[in-house]
Formats: C-alpha cells, structure tokens, sequence
C-alpha cells in the first residue's frame, strides 16, 4: 500500500509526461497485487491485463501526437492543495464511522453476499461465486456495461476514424512489400518470438473465456488478452499487415454482435415467458440453462470487449501513422 | 484503531493525489492520468470492504466455509473494463483538441478561444 501511495506521489511530481505513463502502468500492477492479497483474483486478473497493458498501450500512443512534455506552469497550486486537504480531512472524518476493515460481521457482507455464498451451487451450478452473479444474478447490470464498453468504441470511432481512400490502400501494399523485405532484418528476435507467443496468448484467451465458471477468468479478462494479442502483433507487424489480417469493418461488425447475441439471450428467455435474461427458460433443466446462458453471454461479452478494444487501438495508431505520413510529405 | 482503518486512509489519500492531479494541473493528458488514479482508488476501497480475515477468493470449494464477498469483485471487474473504454475517449478527445488547437495545455486553449471572441 505504502508504494501505492509513492508511486502516485512521483506521478504528481513528474514533468515528462513519457515516465508519468510508465509510472502509471507500475501503479497498475502493484494494485493488482493487492487485489490479490485481498483475495479479489477475478478482480486483479482484469486489472493486470488493462490497466497495466492496454491503458499503458493507449496513453502511449496518444502521447506520440500530443507531445511528452508537460508545461510547468499549474493554476494556483496552493488554492488546489487547500481544497484537496479539506476534502481529504472530511473523508478521514468519514471512515471514522465506518466499520474496521475484515470483520465478518460488518453491515456489507450480511445483506445478499451470504445468499450468493450459500445457494449460488444449487441454483446456477458454477463454482466461481464472482462469474454466477456477473452472468446470472446481475445479467441485467453487466449487459448496461457491455453496452456502455460499446458505446464508448463507437464514440472513439466516430472521433478519430481516418477515411482510406483506395490510394492509400495501394500504398499499404506496397509498404507490405517493403516491409516484408526488412523483416528479416530489422527487430528479428522481437518478431520471432512474438510469433510463436502469438497462439499461446491466443489459446490462454479461450482457455480464460471458457474455464471462467471454475476459476478466475471470463469474457471481460479474456476480450482483453485477446486484443492484446492481435494489438501485439500490430505492433510488431505494422498496421498495414494487420489491417490485412483483421478487416476494419469486420470487427466493426463484431462488436455489434456481441452486444446483439447477449440481448438476444434475453429475449428468447421473455419469448420463452420468463423474465429478462432468466436462462432456466434456455433448456428443460435449469441448472443446464444457467450453464449455457452463462456460456453464450459470456461469449457476447468476450466478443464485444475484443472487437472495442482493437477499434480503439487502431484508430488510435492509424491517426497517428497518418500524421506522420502527412509531416513527411510536408517536409 | 489503527490497523483497522488504514486500508481506509491509504484510499483516501490516493484519491486526493489523484484529484490534486485532476484541478492543479493544466496538461489534459494529466489530467486523465489523474483521473484514473482516482479511479483505482475507488476500485481499492471496494476491494477492501470485500475482504473477511480468514476467507478466501469466493470460488466454491470442498472444506472452505468462509469467503469473502463477491458482490463488490463483481462491481469493480466490469467498472475496470468500463474504465478503460472511458479512458481511451477520453484521450480520444485529447488527440482531437491537440488537432484542432495545437496544444493540450488548458491554459494555452483558453487563450486561443479568447482571441477568436
């Protein structure tokens, strides 16, 4: 905890904005070992794939348009550290009151968790307490995130696509070709193995998604690896091969069904009579129906995360490729 | 008294670093770092209020009684995602502002929609 608090302390501190983001993916990681000595483990597995890699990733990138240097100049520091104080001594005031940390008996663990705790192995059948009540109790909640995940690609879509024209495309081709000639010799070992630590980050992302009932993982963890994968070999590979690998408006499409395919589960339980996303209308055993609606919404959300994640990403690249294509051509 | 509420004060005062970030700098970038260290701040409180002395990850298993809760991991895991998603429009508006105004300082924009008044 106490690097937690140093880590943040030097992020204030720091002017060139290129530390300030590795710092950040440092903060990162030390929370997700946190979140692991508070036996969170679903919880630290997301941490560690996003906040230490792809918001590392993004933040990054964007500050390859934006500049890394930070201007000194701060607009009233000590009116700032006045509010801050304040408000900071209100909150300690605050948990005063609260209850102390770990105690069994405290207000939150006795309201729904026991219920969740105890009757979750008879009613859904899954192991992993963290996947029934995303999947099964809470469907409802989780399907509002995948849709706000969702918007959020399409809002970053709508805010940074570049339009191709088919002359660029031409280009691209012939940068592939260039490309493929220097592979051999620029970045040779990152590149090879990457490529053979390619399948195996790919395969640990369907194992993720699919013994998400059992252990920790799930769609959300496993979008996210997965995209690291593909953003990998973006990153490695340039963006015109990938490009070529994954269409751009064919995980468009993804994305929109992932979304489509959870609240479709939803509907066919209503079609069936049941109520929104109650799976036991899926099969004749309810305990069969909650494995398989957990199965198939799990799935949308893998989808969705992927296909969002790897939008962002290369909007994000693609821009910045083309400004500097266009300062080259300038120059 | 101490012990008991320090995962508490460590939360209190990330989120306060983070918040000082957020109105005492002017980058807008920074601002987004700062914005996200809040964020795991509250991430960290919930996580926190999730933990029970003696339980382990809620994964059901033979011989173990006591978990701990797995309401608030289930809350944080899809905010993290939703986070991130919210992070890169974030930056994503950044990237335009720097396009259309050649800078991400706040105190620089300013000025420049000044003179266009």
């Amino acid at each position: 905890m106490a690097f937690l608090v140093a880590t943040a302390i030097a992020i204030v501190r720091m002017k060139d904005l290129f530390s300030v983001i590795m710092l950040l993916g440092i903060y990162s990681l030390l929370s997700a070992c946190f979140f692991v000595a508070m036996d969170a483990v679903d919880v630290a597995f997301t941490e560690a794939a996003v906040g230490a890699g792809i918001s590392t990733l993004l933040m990054l990138v964007a500050i390859t348009m934006t500049g890394r240097e930070e201007n000194p100049s701060r607009h009233k520091p000590v009116l700032a550290l006045v509010v801050v104080i304040i408000t900071g001594s209100l909150l300690i005031y605050g948990t005063l009151d609260m209850p102390y940390f770990g105690l069994a008996g405290d207000p939150v663990h006795l309201h729904v968790a026991p219920r969740y705790i105890n009757d979750s192995m008879q009613e859904i059948g899954v192991p992993n307490i963290v996947t029934s009540v995303l999947a099964s109790y809470r469907a409802f909640d989780t399907f509002g995130e995948v849709v706000v995940i969702f918007t959020a690609g399409m809002g970053v879509l709508a805010l940074l696509s570049v339009v191709r024209l088919p002359k660029d495309i031409a280009k691209d081709i012939s940068n592939i070709d260039s490309l493929n000639k220097c592979m051999h010799e620029e970045h040779l070992i990152l590149r090879i193995v990457a490529k053979m630590l390619i399948p195996f980050i790919l395969l640990f992302a369907l194992y993720v998604q699919f013994h998400g009932d059992y252990g920790p993982g799930g769609g959300f963890q496993a979008g996210v690896i997965f995209a690291a994968a593909i953003i990998l070999y973006t990153m490695l590979f340039g963006m015109s091969t990938a490009r070529r690998v994954i269409n751009q408006s064919f995980i468009q499409l993804l994305a929109a069904v992932g979304v489509l395919l959870y609240g479709s589960v939803g509907v066919v339980s209503l079609l069936e009579g049941k109520n929104f996303l109650d799976y036991s209308a899926l099969s004749a055993d309810p305990v069969a129906g909650q494995h398989l609606g957990i199965l198939l919404i799990e799935l949308g959300v893998g989808i969705t995360v992927t296909a969002v994640m790897v939008i962002i990403f290369f909007n994000f690249a693609g821009r910045s490729n083309d400004q500097q294509n266009k300062e080259s051509n300038e120059s | 008294m101490i012990i008991g509420l320090y995962n508490y004060w460590v939360v209190v005062v990330l989120m306060m670093i983070g918040f000082y970030i957020v109105i005492a700098h002017g980058n807008l970038i920074k601002k987004i770092v700062g914005l996200s260290i809040f964020q795991t701040s509250v991430f960290i409180f919930y996580i926190s209020m999730a933990k029970v002395d003696g339980g382990t990850a809620p994964i059901l298993a033979e011989g173990i009684t006591q978990y701990s809760n797995p309401l608030p991991h289930v809350l944080i895991l899809t905010a993290i995602v939703v986070g991130i998603a919210t992070t890169a429009l974030g930056l994503a508006l950044a990237v335009r502002i720097k396009e259309a105004y050649g800078t991400i300082e706040e105190a620089e924009i300013q000025e420049k929609d000044n003179l266009d008044c």
